[in-house]
Order: C-alpha cells, then structure tokens, then sequence
C-alpha cells in the first residue's frame, strides 16, 4: 500500500483545480442562472407544475446533474490526458503505486471538485426557487456515487483520447444528448408512449429519476431501479479502467 | 524487506525481450548483472534498445517476455519493493509546466512513498543549483534547468539504482560537469547506475563497465578498460610507389596486409601499446628501398565497432542455427 503516494496524486490534482478555482465554479453558476431564467421563469410561468412539484424546482436535480456530468468528465479525463500528453505519465508508471491506487487519486479528486460544484449549483438553485429535500442523506449519498461514476467515466475518456479533440468530443456528442432526451427538464411521462419507451434505454433517465426522487420522493422509474442502473454503470466504468489498467491500454506501450 | 546480502545484484536481468505493437522488435532476450555500486553503461547508436531496456525494467514498457530483478525484487511481481528503490531521469524532458520546482520534487518524493523530508529536499536542490529556483513554475526554467529539475526527481526518495538515459544528450558543459560530479557523489554513497549513451568518450570516462547494444541485442559487456584498448586500434595505410606482389619477408614482424593489388601496405596497431612498432616498419622499409607517396591513419571508430561486433554476432547466430 502507498497512501502517500495517492495522497501526492490527489493534492496535484487539487492544486490544479486551485489555480482555476474561480473560473470553474462561477461557469456552471451563471449556467445554471441562464437555465433557471430560460426554463424556470420563461417556461415556468406557462408550466406551472410537473407531478404535483413547482416546474422550478423540478428542474433543480437534472441542472445538478447536467453540470455535474460535464465538470467530472472535463476533469477527470483531462486529468490522465495530459500526463498522458505532456509525457509526464513516466513517472506514475514507474512509481511503486498500484493501479486501482492511481484511479482512487485521479478519480478522487475529480469526483471532490464535482461534488463542490454540486452543492454550489443546489445553493444557487435556492436563491431561485426554494426546492425542498425529500431524503437529504439519500441525496448527499446518490450526489456523490453519481461524481464517482461520472468522474471514472471521464477517467476512461481521458486514457483513451489521442487527441485534445477526441476528449471534446464526448461530452458533446454523448452528455448533452443524453442528460437532455433523459428528462432534466421533463417528466418522460409528459412524452408520447413510442418516444416513452425509446427514452427508456437512455441509462441517464435512470440517473435523473432517481436523484429526483431523493428531493420529491418520486420519480419517473423507481428508485430501485434508478439505484441498480447507477450501480451497473459504474460496475461496467470499474471493469474496463481495471481492463485498462491490466493491459496497459495507451498507457504503456 | 530483503535480506541485506551483500550479493544481489543491483540489477539483474534474463531473456528480458520487447516487441513493440508495430512489430518493431526492440529487445531480443537480453541477459544483464549489474553489481550493487557499479557504474554501468549501455553503448549503442539511436534505435538500439537501450530505453526500451530501461522502460522494461522501471515499468514504463510491458516486456513481452523475460524478468528483471531489482536487488532481487522481481520488477513485475514484487512491483513496489523494486520501484521504490529505482530512480529513473528518462531521455525526454517531461515535466509539469505550471507547477513550482519545489512542489514537483516534493510531490515525486511523496509518489513514491517516502515521508515529507524538508531538509532532505532543500540539500538536493542546493547540489542541483536548483534552490534559489525554487518557487519558479518549471515553464520559466531554461532546457538544462529543467533536466536538473528532472535529476532531482528522480533523486527525491533516495533511489539505491538510478537510471540516466542519455544524460547528456543536448546538454551544456556545466551541467554535464556537475553531472559527473553528482554520479561520482552518488557512488560513493553506494549508490548503482545505469546510464545510457552513444558517446565512447562518456563510457570511458564514467563507466566501470560497458555494455555494448546493438539492434537489441547486447553484443557485449566488458571492463572498460578492456574495451578500450579494443576501441583503441589504429590503421595505418601507405600508398606505395611500386606496387608489391607479396609482402617482403623482412616485413614479417609487423602484422600488414597489401591492398589494392599491391599498390597499398596497411599496418594494424594499438596505440596504447608501449611500442606501436611504426617508427621501426618506417625504418625497415627504408632500409628494404621500399618507396610510398603518402600515408594516412585511421582511428577505427565506434561505428567500426558496432559494424564488427554486430556481423562477427550475425556470423556466429547464422553458425549456431539459432
Ligand atoms: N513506443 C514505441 N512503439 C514502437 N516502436 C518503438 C517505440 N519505442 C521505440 N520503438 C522502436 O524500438 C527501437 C528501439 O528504440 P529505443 O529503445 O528508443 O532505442 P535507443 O534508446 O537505443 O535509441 C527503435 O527501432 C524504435 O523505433
Ligand atoms: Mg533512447
């Protein structure tokens, strides 16, 4: 065991969100404002409410959970890309870490910066609109195995991008399709039947519902449900970083 | 823990083979023993294997075959034992832009599982010269500030084996002193190294043994010495202004041959030698009437070397069958 050695890799990693502290935390906060504008007041004032819950703070869990997705995979799968391109990797291969310890580091604190960013856009969501909290525990407990999932995710972007393209192109053609057609801004039950049952393969409608049921004690799926799709996906995440790791997959030649 | 016996190598490697994914084969199974304190370097021309060697041993590279030891912690199995005693400055410069000199060294210390050690580190930074740069982002620093910064990275847990890939590629003349200065340090504290290069002359003057590497294979490892003497070879040709059909017999003492049909007499010797014999074959042919026009000599280079020594090994693989 190298504890130090994770630590090490952790603070680095930390350090680095440090020297951009600011930048990163007031993007998704003027984000979510636009969004809160545009769809809570614009569309809210049309659509008052979805399944009994002020169309607001309906809204609230999928924002979280939109910002979240695109600041764990920006960060982790940036975070192993750029050793990986600056060449830096040498050492982390040649340091007497193991690699389930190296992931624990990166994904570590990508997933902190995503959980600090969470609770910021929930703050900033209350200035808007007061969204009540079904099962405060349950909610900490689904913000942070969601950072994890969402941040391994990234972590195997990072290590298989070959190009500062390829580690954009995911979040675009992959996070925003999904988080959108999963019902941020919805209940899938307001769709027609066909599109209902498509939207149900999307593993991100899962996600919502389930972090939504946490604040309004229901959603569009149950939470059981909800909980076995999040574990699934991050046992699939778990199982090629450790594939990997194994191989040595455009880490090692 | 090991046993602390005075015998492990400090490196020892067997059948140690990489093929690369492109099917550049790198490393035919090389077999290595470097002792515990010895200074050790791998000679070869650009594309001979030698970082791939290095990369093998200190995990940068999966070896498609063989082992390596790191005073007898196998490098794959027992991984953290041996890493934690390998220091490694690899030929590129590879280094964090924006982070200071002091928290990247910090930081490499820490990777590699020793405790924070402020007085150790400042120490380090001072024999690098790297101390009043301390707080400088590494972006700011020239390209031999940075192979320093590299050095002491590689130093910051206290490796007992350091690997130096070509440590003096590119390098100027005051670092690659207090380059020299710091392996010699680092031997007297017991400290093993293995380093690489293509020049003789850094062989020559570091190393207490050579390996010599040639299309990833290791053709030979010798006592520096002794491979001097075998580098140390000159050739001396006379252009002659008969040609001869044969050598004289009065020649007989000196080891010549004639070439170009008879028109040209070429003398092999060593000039480390405590007579190079050339003096007297001046004299004997003058005084056998035999006539040049010109004369030249040739110091043979590592380039002959490695031509020599890879055919006499290509002779010998194509005798064995093997
Ligand atoms: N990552 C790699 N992928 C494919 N081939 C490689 C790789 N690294 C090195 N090689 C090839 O392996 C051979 C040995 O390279 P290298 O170990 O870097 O030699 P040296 O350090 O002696 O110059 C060369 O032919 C080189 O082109
Ligand atoms: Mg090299």
């Amino acid at each position: 065991m190298n504890p130090r050695g994770v630590w090490a890799i952790y603070r680095f990693e930390m350090a680095r969100f440090g020297r951009t502290f600011w930048t990163s935390l007031v993007v998704p906060v003027i984000t979510t404002s636009l969004y809160f504008i545009v769809f809570g007041s614009a569309i809210g004032s049309r659509m008052t409410e979805v399944g009994g819950v002020p169309y607001g703070a309906f809204i609230v869990p999928g924002l979280i959970l939109l910002s979240m997705f695109t600041e764990s995979i920006g960060n982790a799968s940036f975070g192993i890309y750029m050793p990986k391109w600056a060449g830096t990797i040498y050492e982390i291969l040649s340091a007497p870490i193991s690699p389930l310890e190296t992931v624990t580091a990166y994904v570590g604190a990508a997933a902190s910066k995503s959980i600090i960013v969470g609770c910021v856009i929930l703050a900033t969501a209350q200035i808007f609109t007061a969204t009540p909290i079904a099962h405060p525990l349950a909610m900490a407990g689904f913000l942070v195995l969601m950072a994890v999932t969402f941040c391994l995710f990234g972590f195997l972007i990072g290590v298989w991008a070959q190009s500062f393209e390829q580690l954009q192109v995911i979040p675009l053609l992959v996070v925003y399709p999904l988080t959108f057609l999963g019902g941020a801004f919805y209940s899938i039950d307001m769709l027609p039947p066909f599109w209902r049952t498509v939207t149900l393969f999307n593993p991100v409608v899962y996600l919502i519902s389930g972090f939504r049921w946490t604040f309004f004690g229901e959603g569009d799926v149950s939470i059981g449900a909800s909980l076995g799709a999040l574990a699934l996906f991050l046992g699939i995440c778990l199982a090629i970083v450790f594939w990997m790791f194994r191989t040595g997959y455009r880490l090692k030649s | 823990m090991t046993q602390p016996d005075p015998d492990t190598p400090a490196l020892a490697i067997t059948g140690l083979a990489k093929t690369y994914a492109s099917g550049v084969v790198a490393l035919h199974a090389v077999d290595l023993v470097v002792a515990k304190g010895e200074i050790f370097a791998l000679l070869g021309p650009n594309g001979a294997g030698k970082t791939t060697l290095i990369n093998a041993v200190c995990g940068i590279v999966t070896p498609s075959g063989g082992h390596a030891a790191v005073f007898g912690e196998d490098t794959q199995r027992d991984y953290r034992s041996a890493r934690r005693r390998i220091g490694l400055v690899p030929q590129e410069l590879h280094t964090d832009a924006f982070e200071t000199v002091l928290a990247t060294v910090e930081f490499s210390r820490t990777l590699f599982g020793k405790p924070r050690d402020p007085a150790f580190v400042e120490k380090l930074l001072r024999d690098l010269t790297l101390w009043d740069k301390r707080d400088a982002k590494i972006m700011e620093l020239s390209g031999g500030m940075k192979r320093r910064v590299m050095i002491a990275k590689a130093l910051s847990h206290e490796p007992d084996l350091l690997f130096l890939d070509e440590p003096t590629a590119g390098v100027d003349v005051d670092l690659r002193r207090d380059m020299w200065d710091m392996v010699r340090g680092l031997r007297e504290r017991g400290v093993t190294i293995v380093l690489t290069t293509h020049y003789i002359e850094e062989a020559e003057e570091m190393a207490d043994r050579v390996g010599v590497i040639a299309k990833g294979r290791l053709i030979l490892v010798e006592e520096t010495a002794t491979l001097m003497k075998k580098m140390g070879r000159k050739t001396l040709t006379l252009n002659l202004s008969e040609p001869l059909a044969r050598l004289p017999e009065g020649l007989g003492q000196w080891d010549l041959a004639l070439a170009a049909d008879g028109h040209e007499l070429v003398y092999e010797f060593d000039t480390q030698a405590e007579a190079t014999g050339v003096p007297s074959l001046l004299r004997a042919m003058s005084d056998l009437d035999i006539g040049f026009k010109d004369l030249n000599t040739r110091q043979s280079s590592l380039e002959d070397i490695f031509v020599g020594l890879v055919h006499d090994n290509n002779v010998q693989t194509a005798e064995t069958g093997s």
